[in-house]
C-alpha cells in the first residue's frame, strides 16, 4: 500500500462500523493527506456511506481510531467534528426542502468552522445559477442545482476535509462533468477531498489515491495508475 | 338588540386573542417536534400559580411577575424537552403521548396538593378594571391589550420562524431531522431551544389567562383542548390561522355563554367539530 | 427455548389460569366487600383491555374512552327506567346505544392525524358529557339514583344481587378477553401487530389497516358501554362527571396498560390486578395516588415501553397469552441522540 503523504489530514486505523448487530465494515486502514483526493470506491451495500458517516459520528457504533489533524474525534458529536473542519455533503443530497437555498446555504455557515473564511458570494460565484435561485424552496430546483446547494452548504462550513457521499448519482452527464471541475477547484485551495462513488472510471480519474471496498473490506488500495481496469473490476465486484 | 350582540362578538373576539395565545405554543411543538403535548395546559396553568405566587411574595404587579418567569419557564422547557420529551419523541405517537399525559396528571394533582382545589385570578392593578369607551361599546382594556398582544405575538412568531437564523434551523430540523443531525445540525439543540420558546409562550398565555379568567388546579385539561382545538381550525403549522381560529372560537363560547357555562364550553366544541368536518384542512393550512 | 424457560412459561400460566378460576368461583367464598371489589376489577380490566386494543395494536391512543362508559351508563338508565325495557334486555341497549355513537365519532377522530387523534376523541368525550348534562330526564348535571326497583330485579337480598351484578361482570370480562383475543390471533389483528412493529411488512399481510383500526375502534365501543351499565347498576347512580370520569375510566386505564404492559393482554391484566393491590395503599394518599402513578408510569415508559410485562416476559422468555405465532420483536427504541 501507497504510504499518504508525510502528516495525514485523516487518519483512521481498525474502522469498525456497527448497526446494532450488523457489521458494516470490518477494522479498516484509510488515510487522506492535506489537500489530497481520495476515491472510495465500491458496489452497493460496500460500506462506503457508513465509512463517511462513521467519520462524521453518524452510526450506531464504531471500533477503531479515527484521527483528524492530529486530534483523536473518534468520540466527539457530529457538530463538534464539523466544527472542527470535516463537511459532509451527505447521499442524496439532504437538503430541507421547505428552506430557501439561501437559508440551506445559512446554516452551512452556522455549523462550520468559526471565522471561517469562504462567503456567500464565492459559492455564488462557484455557483452562478444558485444566485438567481437564493430566494426559492431548494426543494424546488433541479437535481443537479441541488447538489449545488449541497456542495455550497458543506464549503460555507469553511472545511479543510471534504465527504462527497455520490454526488454524481442521477446527474446528466455534462452536470457532473461541472462538478467535477468544481471539485478540482475546491481541492486547489488545499481542502482535501474523500470521494465516494459507484462510477469507476471518473473518480478514479481526479483522485491521487484510491480505496476499493468489497463487503466491508478494503479489497484493493493504492494509485489509480498502479492497476488495469481488470485488476480493478475484479476487486470490486469480488469475483 | 342588535348592538347586544355586536357587543358580544366584540368581546368574543377578544377572547379569540387570549386563545391563540394559548395555541402559540401547542402549534410549534406540532409543528416542529410532531407530537401533541397532552399537558400544554396544565404547564399553563402551572405557571398562572408560579406568577401569583411571585406577585404576591415580592409584592410585585403580575406583569413585572411576568418578566421575572419568562427566563424560568424558558429554561424549564428547554430542560424538559433535553432531559425527558427528548428520549421518547421520533420513535412513535404513542411514547410522547403517554409521557405528557403522565406530566399533565402530575402537574395537575401537584397543584391540588400545593394550593387545593379552590379558585383564582391574577391582578394587575387598575388595568383589570378599566375600560375603553369605543363608539356606542365599552370594552376592558385588559382584553384588548391582550388582543394586541395575541396579533404582536403572531407577528412576532412569524418574524422569529421565518426571518430569524434560529428560525431557519427551526423549520430546518421540522423538515428533516435526520438530515440535520447529519450534517452537524444538533436536532437535539435545537429542539431543546423551539421546546424553551414555547415555555416563553406559556408564560405569556399563563399570565393574560391569570388575567382574565378564574383557574384552579385542573383548569388544564379545558385550556388544552381550546388550544387544540385552535391549531387544527387554523390549520396545522399556520400562525394567521391561529388568530382566525381563537377567534371563531372566542365568538361561539361569548354567544354559547348567554345561555349558561355549560353552553359556553359546548358551543365552541360544537362549532369546532362542524368546522372541522367541513374542512379537516384547517382554514388557512400553509401547506 | 431453553427448558427452565418452558417450565416458567407453564408456570406463569398456571398461575394465570387459577387466577381466572378463583375469579371463577369468588361469590362462594367472598363477601359482599370483596365482590364489590372484584367486579370493579372485572370493569376496570375490561376497559384496559379495550384501551390496550386501541393504543396497543390499532394505533389509536384514544384519551375518550369514558365517553362509550357514560353513553352505556346513560342508555341503560334510559331503557331501564324511563322505558321500562327488562334490565338484562336494557344492557343490550348500552352496547347499542355505544356503538350507535361510536359511529359518528369515528367519522371525526378518523379525519384526525396520528398525535392530533387523541385530544380529538377528548373533544368528542367532553361534548357527549356536556350534552348528558343538558338532558332534563336524566337529571341535568347533578344526575339522577336509579330506582330501588331495578336494582332488586337483579335480587332481592344485596348478597344475591352482588353475586348477580358479579356474575354480569365476570361474564363481560370474559367475553371481551377471549373475543379480543380471537380477533387479534383474526388477519385483523396480524396486520395491526405487523403495522406497529414493522411498517414495510404490514403492506405485505394484505390487510386492509385503516378498516383493520375502524373495525378496531368500533369494537370496543359496545364492550365499554356494557362496562358502563355494569357500573351503574353497581353505584345506582348516573351523574355526567361521575358516569363520564375521565379520571376513573380513562385516566386510571392508561396508567394500568402502561404500568401492566402495552400492546400485550398479560400487560393491562396484570396491571389493573397491580393497580388494585396498590389502591389499597395509595388510596388514602389522595392527590399523591395520582402523582405516584403518573411518575411510575414515566419511568417505565423511559425504561422498557413494553411495561412491567415486557421487563417479565424477558425473564420468562416468552408469551404467556400467545396471540401471534410470530416472536414480538418489541418496540423498537432508537437510543441515538
Ligand atoms: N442504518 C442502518 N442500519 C442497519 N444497517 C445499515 C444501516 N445503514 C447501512 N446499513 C448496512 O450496512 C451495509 C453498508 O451500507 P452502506 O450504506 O454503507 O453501503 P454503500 O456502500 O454506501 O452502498 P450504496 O452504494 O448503495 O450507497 C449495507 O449492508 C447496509 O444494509
Ligand atoms: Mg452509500
Amino acid at each position: 500500500m501507497t504510504s499518504p503523504t508525510d502528516a495525514p489530514l485523516l487518519s483512521i486505523e481498525g474502522l469498525s462500523v456497527y448497526y446494532q448487530q450488523f457489521r458494516a465494515l470490518h477494522g479498516i486502514d484509510i488515510a487522506v493527506g492535506p489537500g489530497e483526493i481520495v476515491s472510495i470506491i465500491g458496489a452497493n451495500g460496500a460500506g462506503k456511506s457508513s465509512l463517511l458517516k462513521a467519520i462524521v459520528a453518524q452510526v450506531d457504533r464504531i471500533e477503531g481510531r479515527i484521527r483528524f489533524a492530529g486530534e483523536d474525534i473518534a468520540s466527539r458529536p457530529t457538530p463538534a467534528i464539523v466544527a472542527s473542519g470535516i463537511a459532509l455533503v451527505p447521499e442524496g443530497r439532504r437538503l430541507f426542502p421547505s428552506l430557501t437555498v439561501e437559508e440551506n446555504l445559512e446554516i452551512g455557515r452556522q455549523i462550520g468552522r468559526k471565522g471561517g473564511g469562504v462567503g456567500f458570494a464565492e459559492i455564488f460565484d462557484l455557483f452562478p445559477v444558485l444566485r438567481d435561485k437564493r430566494r426559492q424552496p431548494a426543494g424546488q430546483l433541479s437535481g443537479g442545482q441541488q447538489q449545488m446547494v449541497a456542495l455550497g452548504r458543506a464549503l460555507l462550513t469553511d472545511p479543510r476535509l471534504l465527504l462527497c457521499d455520490e454526488i454524481s448519482l442521477g446527474l446528466a452527464p455534462t452536470v457532473v462533468n461541472d462538478l467535477y471541475t468544481l471539485l478540482l477547484s475546491i481541492n486547489r485551495r488545499g481542502i482535501g477531498v474523500l470521494l465516494v462513488e459507484q462510477d469507476i472510471r471518473r473518480s478514479l480519474a481526479i483522485a491521487s489515491r484510491f480505496y476499493c471496498l468489497l463487503e466491508g473490506r478494503i479489497s484493493l488500495a493504492g494509485r489509480p495508475g498502479d492497476f488495469d481496469r481488470d485488476t480493478i473490476t475484479r476487486h470490486y465486484f469480488g469475483s | 338588540m342588535i348592538a347586544t350582540y355586536a357587543n358580544l362578538i366584540i368581546q368574543g373576539i377578544l377572547l379569540g386573542g387570549l386563545y391563540a395565545i394559548f395555541a402559540l405554543g401547542l402549534s410549534l411543538s406540532v409543528g416542529v417536534m410532531r407530537f401533541v403535548n397532552i399537558a400544554h395546559g396544565d404547564f399553563i396553568v402551572l405557571v398562572s400559580f408560579l406568577l401569583l405566587t411571585v406577585a404576591t411574595a415580592l409584592h410585585i404587579n403580575v406583569l413585572l411577575a411576568l418578566l421575572l418567569v419568562i427566563p424560568l419557564t424558558f429554561a424549564g422547557g428547554y430542560l424538559l424537552q433535553r432531559v425527558l420529551l427528548q428520549r421518547v419523541i421520533g420513535q412513535s405517537v404513542l411514547l410522547p403521548l403517554l409521557v405528557t399525559f403522565g406530566l399533565s396528571i402530575i402537574v395537575q394533582n401537584g397543584l391540588l396538593e400545593g394550593f387545593g382545589a379552590d379558585t383564582h385570578t391574577l391582578s394587575a392593578g387598575s388595568l383589570d378594571t378599566s375600560s375603553l369607551h369605543i363608539g356606542s361599546f365599552y370594552v376592558g382594556v385588559l382584553p384588548v391589550a391582550t388582543f394586541v398582544l395575541a396579533v404582536a405575538l403572531v407577528l412576532g412568531f412569524d418574524w422569529l420562524l421565518y426571518r430569524s437564523r434560529i428560525g431557519a434551523n427551526i423549520r430546518a430540523v421540522a423538515d428533516d431531522v435526520a438530515a440535520a443531525d447529519l450534517i452537524g445540525l444538533s436536532s437535539v439543540r435545537i429542539y431543546a431551544i423551539a421546546m424553551g420558546i414555547v415555555g416563553v409562550t406559556v408564560a405569556i398565555a399563563a399570565c393574560f389567562m391569570g388575567l382574565r379568567m378564574n383557574f384552579d388546579a385542573t383548569s388544564g385539561p379545558s385550556r388544552l383542548l381550546v388550544a387544540f382545538e385552535v391549531v387544527v381550525l387554523g390549520g396545522l403549522g399556520s400562525l394567521r390561522g391561529t388568530l382566525l381560529g381563537g377567534i371563531i372560537l372566542g365568538i361561539a363560547q361569548t354567544l354559547g355563554g348567554q345561555i349558561d357555562g355549560a353552553w359556553q364550553v359546548l358551543a365552541g366544541h360544537l362549532v369546532f367539530l362542524v368546522i372541522f368536518l367541513l374542512r379537516p384542512q384547517g382554514l388557512l393550512p400553509r401547506y | 427455548m431453553r427448558r427452565h424457560q418452558h417450565l416458567s412459561i407453564a408456570g406463569g400460566r398456571i398461575v394465570l389460569a387459577g387466577a381466572a378460576l378463583g375469579l371463577a368461583v369468588a361469590p362462594s367464598f367472598l363477601d359482599a366487600g370483596g365482590l364489590t371489589v372484584l367486579t370493579e376489577f372485572l370493569c376496570l380490566l375490561v376497559l384496559a383491555l379495550m384501551w390496550n386494543l386501541l393504543a396497543g395494536y390499532a394505533d389509536i391512543v384514544t384519551v375518550g374512552q369514558h365517553a362509550f362508559v357514560g353513553v352505556g351508563a346513560y342508555a341503560f338508565y334510559g331503557a331501564v327506567v324511563l322505558l321500562g325495557v327488562d334490565p338484562y334486555l336494557a344492557f343490550a341497549a348500552a352496547a347499542l346505544m355505544a356503538f350507535a355513537v361510536a359511529l359518528p365519532a369515528m367519522v371525526i377522530v378518523f379525519r384526525l392525524r396520528a398525535a392530533y387523534l387523541a385530544v380529538g376523541t377528548w373533544v368528542v368525550a367532553e361534548v357527549l358529557m356536556l350534552i348528558a348534562g343538558k338532558l332534563p330526564n336524566f337529571g341535568f348535571g347533578s344526575g339522577v339514583s336509579l330506582p330501588v326497583r331495578v336494582a332488586r330485579e337483579f335480587g332481592a337480598r344485596p348478597d344475591v344481587r352482588f353475586a348477580t351484578i358479579y356474575w354480569l361482570a365476570f361474564a363481560l370480562a370474559a367475553a371481551t378477553f377471549a373475543s379480543t383475543w380471537l380477533l387479534l390471533r383474526s388477519r385483523i389483528g396480524l396486520g395491526l401487530t405487523a403495522m406497529r412493529d414493522n411498517e414495510e411488512a404490514a403492506g405485505a399481510t394484505g390487510v386492509n389497516l385503516v378498516r383493520a383500526r375502524i373495525i378496531c375502534f368500533l369494537w370496543t365501543a359496545p364492550f365499554l358501554g356494557l362496562a358502563g351499565a355494569i357500573i351503574t347498576l353497581q353505584k345506582l347512580r348516573i351523574s355526567p362527571p361521575a358516569s363520564f370520569s375521565i379520571i376513573d375510566w380513562t385516566v386510571f386505564v392508561i396508567f394500568n396498560v402502561v404500568i401492566g404492559g402495552i400492546g400485550s393482554l398479560e400487560g393491562p391484566i396484570l396491571g389493573t390486578a397491580l393497580f388494585f393491590i396498590l389502591r389499597e395503599y395509595l388510596a388514602q394518599l389522595g392527590t399523591w395516588h395520582l402523582i405516584i402513578l403518573g411518575s411510575l408510569s414515566i419511568v417505565i415508559i423511559l425504561i422498557e415501553p413494553g411495561g412491567l410485562w415486557g421487563l417479565l416476559r424477558r425473564v420468562l422468555g416468552g408469551d404467556l397469552i400467545p396471540v401471534s405465532h410470530r416472536a414480538r420483536p418489541g418496540f423498537e427504541t432508537n437510543r441515538k441522540s
